[in-house]
């Protein structure tokens, strides 16, 4: 269980929050020689690693679990180091409020880019390498020998000469007390006995009975629920509305404004808060967003096509001289529409306020953001504030960076004090009220020499930026370097092709309605305007498109390689079974080499997606088996948006509100994945997500092939495609 | 009030019968096992038995419960012995989020009541679910094995 922080027990606590790292991340990790206690009279010191005297290994993991494995990866990290054994160990979280009080000695709660093992795969391995070399001169003290004599495995520790053993459990008091040691070494990648085996994740029997708790799921004394409906016009406000209507309805407790912008009704359950809800006139003051519709956004948009100004990302050679000049030219407008993360879980929040103190229950991506939030809505000091984090029925991005339904919580339960409210969104509210991802259009153009190579690429990207409405202060002289992910000259996000004359570049058109990070995010379009794009270039020049892309890929061994391995599983250039397509696409994202050969079976509008291979080269595989799951399920993610998904607006207001508008793919549409799962070392990329953004392309070009005909604007369903 | 039999008691609720079951079962019987996930009978995450049927408890009034033996995901095992689709989902590591799964493993149970050997197609046709991290892959495979158990 890892859904109740609790950390004052009958159990000790070892320091393990690695110095070094603390460094690197500019953490203070406040070690010390004498033991904090807890209220119980254990010892505690900041820690990764709990080790209780019955011998389990209590895990503490900051980053959020919401499906993709990373509390299983991560423990599997620490205890690689720890040297424990697997069957004791288990995880919990710490409370952001503890880690703001401790100067941070979890560091990044935030659980979104893939980072969750990517970004803290060292200082958790030096937290289990820490405990363990604690553990060891703990026992080595108490038997009065070296500890250079002594070895740990399997949670035990063994004096070699005298074959002397006892468990973690029986020294982990007397470690607590130890001084870290300053530095540790950690095990070099061939002596891995956890990392990299496909242990099945720590947290699926409680899914399979029902007992795991969602934030959606929390019980508390007193508890009211609340149901809320906030301005469908992003910018809008209540202008009024009529308590008295509703104020006599069964179980209604409370009418309240939330904001200037919504209304939330109180009530001992949340069916009739949501029934007195629907009640409860309300008028807007929508303003001036009114006015804005999908129609207007996109012409906003197609100006930015050819507009003078625009951030530059990359510019090689001369793109548009050369274009200009070339013996064929290929030009062509793609258009990817706003969606919705819709996890299954909506929106939820649950806030016990009082003048001294605001607690705040959530499933959040990100603890400390949440913590942020609590705080600035209760106007109380970080010291009377505290956030516990509960099991996220999925986050996709919604649950990161945003906490609009944290700060709608901690408002309502401010005008109810003492009584703890629970506030969840209904499916409309979670439709109407995302953080989309952001709507995007691109004119790519192309040219080709005599002999159809590619000698110069223009990519003008035109739309929304996340970055400006979210991260301002991550603007790069305006720029939003989010918006190239996939295409980037260098980095976790690099583009795999070598292009003499190269020009990528985004006019920034935003929009009323509010962006946000969603699995992927930019790797999505950019995948498919590139890869799309890449096929199109590849038939202009009369050229095969897997050799196509060969031949500007020389400097690019690593994309290079997962591009092969697919297009070796699948057989491409032999026949394919009649009636079969094939399509490819790869990419860089988050660290990861990443490609997919989708084969497809076209039949009027009927798209039936057979088989999908996909290679991904994570550097480090730490658990293959739930890597292949998030292959799976991010194809699942990344078909449902290319196919059905989009996010209209009209009157300002987004137009879809619940699955039967915005839908999601079945098991019946669920096509064959075969994951290549190739960690060529040295490097450690993300899982999550990268993988998400390559089997649209794959698809699209497959179906380019079945048909003749190429699909620029999205989702499908537009065109009268559906997926069998 | 409403008289509904889950998972075998009978409890006497002090519930508007017009309430969809779905927050009886939750905010009354204090069963939150069962999921809310669109409140129009579109996603399955509240998918529960109706005198061994399933339904979607969001759209089934308590009225139309009564007299009817509900049972929930909470219910679908014998005592500490997990129900043989329970089971294949451990051994195959199904969930991912999980909280779309008590939904998606109750109408599972169910199909394979009907169809003890269920082909593909018996699969696409009897389950549509929604789940938004993409556990279908595994949902197959883990249906089959349970078909098997």
């Amino acid at each position: 269980m890892i859904n109740t922080p609790k950390i004052n027990r009958r159990s000790f606590v070892i320091g393990t929050a690695a110095v070094g790292a603390g460094l690197t991340l500019g953490l203070k990790i406040p070690f010390g020689a004498s033991v904090v206690r807890a209220q119980d009279g254990s010892p505690e010191i900041n820690a990764w690693v709990v080790i209780r005297p019955d011998d389990t290994v209590v895990v503490r993991v900051a980053r959020s679990e919401m499906g993709q494995g990373t509390i299983t990866g991560l423990a599997q990290m620490v205890a690689e180091e720890l040297e424990a054994d697997w069957s004791k160990v288990t995880t919990e979280y710490p409370t952001p409020g503890q880690s703001v009080a401790r100067k941070r000695p979890w560091g990044n709660f935030s659980t979104g880019g893939s980072r969750g093992i990517r970004e803290s795969n060292e200082y958790v391995r030096k937290g289990g390498a820490t405990a363990r070399v604690m553990l060891v001169q703990a026992a080595a003290n108490a038997w009065g020998v070296p500890a250079t004599e002594c070895t740990a495995a399997n949670s035990v520790i063994t004096h070699k000469p005298t074959g002397r053993t006892i468990t973690y459990g029986k020294v982990a008091e007397a470690a607590a007390k130890l001084t870290p040691p300053a530095e540790v070494a950690l095990k070099d990648p061939k002596e891995w006995k956890l990392i990299g085996k496909s242990i099945k994740r720590l947290d699926t029997i409680d899914k399979v009975t029902g007992a795991q708790v969602y934030g959606f799921d929390l019980k508390l004394p007193g508890m009211l629920n609340a149901a809320i409906k906030e301005c469908p016009v992003f910018g809008g406000k209540v202008k009024s509305f009529e308590a008295a209507k509703v104020a006599s309805m069964p179980g209604v407790k409370h009418v309240v404004p939330v904001g200037d912008s919504a209304v939330a009704v109180v009530a001992e359950t949340w069916w009739e808060a949501k029934k007195a809800l629907d009640a409860l006139p309300i008028v807007w003051d929508e303003g001036p967003n009114a006015k804005v519709s999908s129609a207007t956004i996109a012409d906003t948009l197609k100006e930015g096509l050819d507009a003078e100004q625009a951030f530059v990302r990359t510019n090689v050679g001369d793109a548009k001289g050369t274009f200009a000049g070339a013996v064929k030219k290929v030009e062509a407008v793609y258009a990817y529409p706003f969606q919705n993360h819709a996890p299954m879980e909506p929106m939820n929040a649950t806030a016990k306020y009082t003048a001294d103190k605001c607690e705040v229950w959530v499933p959040t991506q990100n603890g400390e953001a949440a913590f942020a939030a609590t705080l600035a809505a209760s106007g109380l000091p970080a010291d009377k504030c505290e956030v516990y984090k509960i099991n996220l029925g999925g986050g996709f991005g919604r649950r990161g960076a945003f906490h609009d339904y944290v700060t709608q919580a901690v408002r309502i339960a401010k005008q109810v004090p003492g009584t703890p409210v629970k506030l969840l969104w209904s499916r409309e509210e979670d439709m109407v009220q995302g953080r989309y991802h952001p709507v995007m259009q691109a004119k790519m153009r192309g040219g080709l020499d005599a002999n159809g190579n590619l000698v110069a690429l223009h990519m003008r990207l035109s739309g929304q930026s996340i970055l400006a409405a979210v991260f301002p202060q991550n603007l790069q002289d305006g720029r939003d370097n989010a918006t190239f992910q996939g295409v980037d000259p260098s980095g976790d996000f690099t583009l795999g092709y070598t292009v003499p004359n190269l020009l990528i570049d985004h006019a920034m058109r935003n929009t009323h309605v509010p962006p946000g990070f969603w699995r992927g995010v930019n790797i999505n379009q950019n995948a498919i305007f590139l890869e799309c794009f890449m096929d199109e270039l590849a038939a202009a020049a009369g050229q095969d498109a897997l050799e196509f892309r060969r031949k500007l890929m020389s400097k690019h061994p690593k994309h290079l390689a997962v591009l092969n391995a697919v297009a070796d599983r699948a057989g491409w250039g032999k026949a394919a079974p009649a009636g079969v397509h094939r399509g490819l696409a790869h990419m860089m994202a988050f660290g990861s080499y990443v490609a997919a050969c989708a084969e497809v079976s076209v039949t009027g509008d009927k798209v039936k997606v057979r088989r999908i291979i996909c290679a991904t080269d994570p550097g480090y595989a730490v658990n293959p088996a739930q890597i292949e799951r998030q292959i799976a399920g991010s194809f699942v993610y990344g078909l449902s948006a290319v196919f059905m998904e989009e996010c209209t607006v009209k009157n300002g207001a987004i137009e879809q509100t619940n699955f039967n508008t915005y839908d999601s793919m079945k098991i019946a549409q669920m096509p064959k994945v075969e994951s290549i799962i190739m960690p060529s070392g040295g490097f450690w990329g993300g899982v999550g997500e990268p993988t998400i953004c390559v089997a649209a392309p794959a698809v699209l070009n497959a179906m380019a092939r079945a048909t003749g005909k190429r699909v620029r604007t999205f989702p499908l369903k537009n065109h009268g495609y559906t997926m069998v | 009030m409403a008289r509904l039999t889950i998972n075998g008691k009978s409890l006497d609720l002090k519930v508007d019968p017009s309430t969809p079951l779905l927050w009886a079962i939750r905010e009354q019987a204090g069963l939150t096992g069962t999921k809310y996930g669109c409140g129009v009978a579109m996603c399955g995450s509240c998918t529960v038995h109706l005198d061994g049927k399933a339904v979607r408890s969001c759209v089934v009034p308590v009225s139309v419960a009564e007299g009817k033996q509900v049972t929930t995901i909470e219910g679908l095992a014998s005592g500490s012995t997990l129900h043989k689709v329970q089971k294949a989902w451990v051994d195959l590591d199904v969930p991912q989020c999980g909280y779309c799964q008590a939904g998606m493993i109750m109408a599972v149970a169910a199909l394979l009541k009907d169809k003890p050997k269920p082909t593909d197609a018996d699969i696409d046709a009897g389950i549509t679910n929604i789940c938004r991290c993409g556990t279908f892959q595994q949902v197959r495979e883990a249906i089959h094995a349970a078909a098997k158990a």
